[in-house]
């Protein structure tokens, strides 16, 4: 994994690689302008105190005029001109490139944020090709995906730095965003706009497969979950069914709200909680139990299972791979 | 049409006689009474200094605790609605309840000595302004202290600030203080632009004007046009959580963007009202130290006008990821880029004053001239984020944060400190000590650079900002640790300000009328000035009036001693817009309790609108509408006059 998950500094994704040389740029021509203006702060001191020959009491400090004064502020402001300019016109080529949707993207996805997860949807043209998963998004290595960001709840902002800038999701609106990865790996995505207790642990994971293991990873999700093996799991599936399935949803059960993570094949997940925990039979037992300790805020609440409960749940959770 | 009782102002010498009439006149009573009832600019400017500095105390103990927060990944010092609630306030009270505020502070106390005047245009609406900033600031505050404060950040985007996800007081305090705020700024602004092209002395033509009056006089225009937008995003927000309207409710059709554009469309022009006056002290205090004239008075003061000009078509550059037409965006990062131009002439001015003066280096002009680089620092991240794709990746990280307190502290808050240094001596009468100045400087200067450089960085490494916690594992520790550190040493710098203030204020120094031997008119009376300014009112024939014998800059002369008396009654002379020729005498209000009473009715108003207690609203409106009757009851006494011309031009520049 990268040492700095969220640096924009390195890009793996066409979008990004398109603005990163401009944001060098501009970086360069700040650091320049900061240390030239820096340079000559220190020499005007230097030089109009050398003029004066020591220092000198302010009562009886001499006044002085003239000077070619103006000659600096035109040769300044014409010099500054020359980045600014080439400037704008990278940031107009660089904009044509970036925004409009393409128009030959394979893939579309359906995001939806809330409070403080990912919903995203696969579309298909057939609807039995789509599905729905959380947090954890999956795209062919190479291609376009285009992506149509929808506010569920507050507006967030949909931002995975080594592939792409930020777009918001505002509720009442659909707004559009590609992505592109060069390279396979797993890009760290995170919510780009104050939404609530939560914003900080609102994360989620872009992961670039080469196309065949996408096609593989597509075909897994869209099975649904395996039946129960053991009677400890079928208890689970019990309470899974009884409880979880307020809010989640486990297709080929009655577990079936969708205001809540999809939980089909949760454990083919890297992590819970968007983003925040590792996925394993630990994190998530503190989860169920302890989630506003986590995650103060969450709206998944605290459930107080019995310890018999818990471990069934979780030997049911287990299977869903 | 002539008023009966026309006749034109004795011109005479300042005497002493004279002198002591002035006072009887212009005096403030002692006491509580003269407390709650003054209209003297000089005590309601130093009021504004001293609460905006309060707050400016407040808003930097929250940013502490946040500091604290932040210093390391996972902690758990603050809950996330305590952090929410505290960075909220912060900014609020810094954006709000002190970087506008400490300015119209400075210009209240500054304006009429610098322009040969004995008051504001309009006293009463000066004290009406400061009584409804105190209000809005303790409603505010209410809020905060009774876990009610902000929790949405300062520009508060919607739906998260609508009921279905706020339910609690939390954002009636900040929406309804907001507009109660907006009354305050508004006022002030009227006031600011009629005295700044009413009441100039004879002869300070509007190309004579000092460049501090054109920062605040640009920014009050711009106060005057933006801030009904944001009250009325405020009021309309209001009425959404409290009567069911649906402006930014997508339920019914309203739209989350409205909000966005209702609030930018004044918080940009803000941002340059809020940096253009202290941009402007710089202007002013920093040649005094060069010992010669500002390079390029009038470009420097043409550069202000179009900055802000320009700066009321940025605003979208706050908006560039919500999805808007690409073209629309093109647009607005055009202008965002330009707009450097107009701030990259003041730059080079102040440098090439530098460069061609002979700097005495004291206290005053390290903070001056420091700010020039802070704020070209605060400048260049600007411009990073005006182009476009480049903005969609630094937008909402800490490279913005450090963006943001570059301009504020850099354009902001040092420039004050040095306004502080160089102008305590007029308004205490004595000098800040200038070792522990030293001390002062270079704790705030490393402080604030080492807690904000690291900053970008840790903004370019992806922290988003607004974020309670982290989680460590993303590069950001060392560099917050960093930050951490630093903003305790920049605190311990403004203790060191505290410290010089209340150690000269007992013990520094005497200045004498003028110690930095500066050249505009308010160092020409007595420090601290009486309470009518000027015995008699100068007559102005340079930029320079008490500069002009040695620079020779015309050959006219400036006459300081020798002028209208006015000494009828309490009274000041208006000129005309442009070339500051006598127009009419103005009759300036006594003392009075008016403005107190209105602002105490609106607070109440306010109150009432708050725990939608419609009876106190009612009691609120009774009141205020008395203090309007008090207030505006005719009175003979202040009937404004024209006076001949002839008898007051001729002995002006004799």
């Amino acid at each position: 994994m990268n040492t700095v998950p969220l640096n924009y500094l390195s890009a793996a994704g066409e979008r990004a690689q398109t603005t990163l040389p401009l944001t060098y740029w501009t970086i360069g021509v700040a650091v320049v302008v900061c240390t030239v203006i820096a340079a000559l702060l220190v020499a005007a001191v230097r030089h109009s105190a050398a003029r004066r020959g020591g220092s000198i009491e302010m009562r009886n400090a001499p006044l002085v005029s003239g000077g070619r004064g103006i000659k600096w502020i035109s040769v300044g402001v014409g010099v500054s001109l020359i980045p600014l300019l080439v400037t704008l016109v990278w940031t107009m080529v660089a904009l044509a490139k970036e925004s409009g949707p393409p128009g030959d993207a394979p893939l579309t996805l359906d995001i939806t944020a809330l409070q403080w997860w990912w919903q995203v949807q696969y579309d298909a043209a057939v609807p039995d090709q789509s599905f729905i998963t959380a947090n954890e998004i999956h795209i062919p290595v190479g291609r376009r995906v285009l992506v149509r960001l929808h506010g569920g709840d507050v507006i967030h902002s949909f931002w995975v730095p080594q592939l792409a800038g930020k777009t918001d999701l505002i509720p009442g609106q659909v707004n559009v965003a590609w992505l592109q990865a060069a390279r396979p790996g797993r890009f760290r995505g995170q919510c780009g706009e104050y939404c609530g207790f939560q914003h900080s642990h609102m994360q989620f994971e872009v992961v670039a497969d080469a196309p065949a293991d996408f096609e593989r990873w597509r075909a897994h999700q869209l099975e649904d979950a395996p039946a129960p093996m053991t009677p400890e799991q079928a208890r689970g599936l019990q309470v899974v069914e009884y409880r979880c399935g307020l809010c989640h949803e486990v297709r080929g059960t009655t577990a079936g709200a969708i205001t809540a993570p999809d939980l089909t094949h949760l454990m083919s997940r890297r992590t819970i909680a968007a983003g925040m925990l590792p996925t394993g039979v630990g994190t998530l037992g503190s989860w169920i139990e302890a989630a506003q300790e986590l995650k103060p805020g969450t709206l998944m609440p605290d459930q107080h299972l019995s310890a018999n409960e818990l471990s069934d749940t979780l030997a049911y959770l287990e299977t869903l791979r | 049409m002539k008023a009966p009782d026309f006749r034109a102002p004795h011109v005479g010498p300042d005497s002493l006689p004279h002198q002591a009439r002035l006072l009887e006149l212009w005096e403030t009573a002692p006491g509580l009474k003269g407390f709650f009832t003054t209209v003297d600019h000089k005590k309601i400017g130093i009021r504004y200094i001293v609460t905006a500095f309060i707050f400016l105390l407040l808003g930097g103990i929250e940013a502490l605790i946040m500091r604290v927060q932040l210093a390391q990944p996972n902690s758990s010092l603050l809950t996330p609605a305590q952090y929410d609630q505290l960075f909220s306030t912060h900014g609020m009270t810094m954006i709000f309840l002190y970087a506008s505020p400490i300015l119209s502070g400075f210009s209240n106390y500054l304006w009429p000595l610098i322009f040969g005047s004995r008051d504001m245009a309009f006293p009463r609406l000066n004290a009406f302004s400061y009584w409804v900033y105190l209000a809005a600031g303790i409603f505010l505050y209410t809020g905060f202290l009774t876990g009610n404060g902000p929790n949405d950040g300062w520009f508060n985007y919607v739906p998260y600030a609508l009921k279905d996800y706020n339910p609690g007081l939390n954002e009636d305090f900040y929406s309804l203080g907001m507009v109660l705020l907006g009354i305050s700024t508004t006022v002030g602004a009227a006031n600011f632009i009629v005295t700044a092209f009413r009441t100039r002395a004879p002869g300070m033509s509007i190309n004579r004007m000092p460049l501090m009056i054109w920062g605040t006089l640009t920014a009050s225009v711009a106060n005057l046009l933006v801030v009904p937008a944001v009250s009325l995003a405020f009021f309309l927000l209001w009425m959404d959580r409290q009567f069911g309207t649906h402006f930014f409710d997508t339920a019914g059709s309203g739209q989350p963007l409205l909000w966005q554009h209702l609030f930018w469309i004044f918080g940009h022009p803000w941002v340059y009202a809020i940096v253009l006056p202290a941009m402007g002290m710089v202007s002013d205090g920093l040649p005094v130290f060069c010992r010669r004239p500002l390079v390029g008075h009038s470009v420097v003061a043409l550069s202000t006008v179009a900055t802000m000009i320009l700066g009321f078509g940025v605003w979208v550059h706050h908006m560039f990821a919500t999805g808007l037409p690409g073209l629309g965006l093109a647009f607005f990062s055009g202008a965002s880029i330009m707009i450097v131009l107009p701030s990259a002439v003041a730059v080079f001015a102040w440098l090439a004053t530098i460069w061609y003066g002979r700097p005495v280096i004291t206290t005053a002009f390290l903070f001056f001239s420091s700010m020039i680089l802070l704020f070209v620092i605060g400048g260049v991240s600007g411009f990073m984020t005006a182009s476009v794709p480049v903005d969609w990746q630094l937008t909402d990280t800490y490279f913005v944060v450090a963006h943001l307190h570059y301009v504020l502290l850099g354009i902001n808050v040092f420039p004050v400190v040095g306004a502080l240094y160089f102008w305590f001596p007029k308004m205490t009468g004595r000098l800040l000590d200038e070792r522990l100045g030293r001390w002062n400087f270079w704790t705030m200067f490393i402080g604030f650079n080492l807690a904000f450089l690291p900053m970008h960085l840790t903004g370019l490494f992806g922290m988003p900002r607004r974020i309670y916690t982290y989680q460590d594992g993303m590069g950001w520790d060392t560099l917050n640790l960093i930050t951490s550190i630093g903003s305790f040493v920049l605190a311990l710098g403004v203790l060191l300000l505290i410290v010089n203030v209340v150690k000269s204020l007992v013990r520094g120094p005497v200045a004498g009328n003028n110690p930095w031997d500066a050249a505009s008119l308010e160092w020409s009376v007595a420090s601290p000035p009486p309470p009518y300014n000027f015995a008699v009112i100068p007559t102005v024939a340079s930029r320079h009036p008490l500069w002009e014998s040695r620079l020779k800059e015309s050959e006219l002369v400036s006459s300081i001693d020798r002028g209208m008396l006015l000494d009828d009654a309490k009274e000041t002379i208006a000129t005309t817009a442009l070339d500051a020729t006598p127009h009419m005498v103005l009759e300036m209000p006594e003392d009075t309790a008016a403005p107190l009473l209105l602002a105490v009715g609106l607070a109440v108003v306010f109150v009432g609108m708050l725990l939608k207690a419609w009876p106190i609203t009612g009691v609120g409106g009774c009141i205020a509408l008395v203090a309007l009757l008090i207030w505006l009851w005719p009175r003979r006494e202040l009937r404004e006059r024209e006076p001949s011309p002839g008898p007051v031009r001729e002995p002006i520049h004799g």
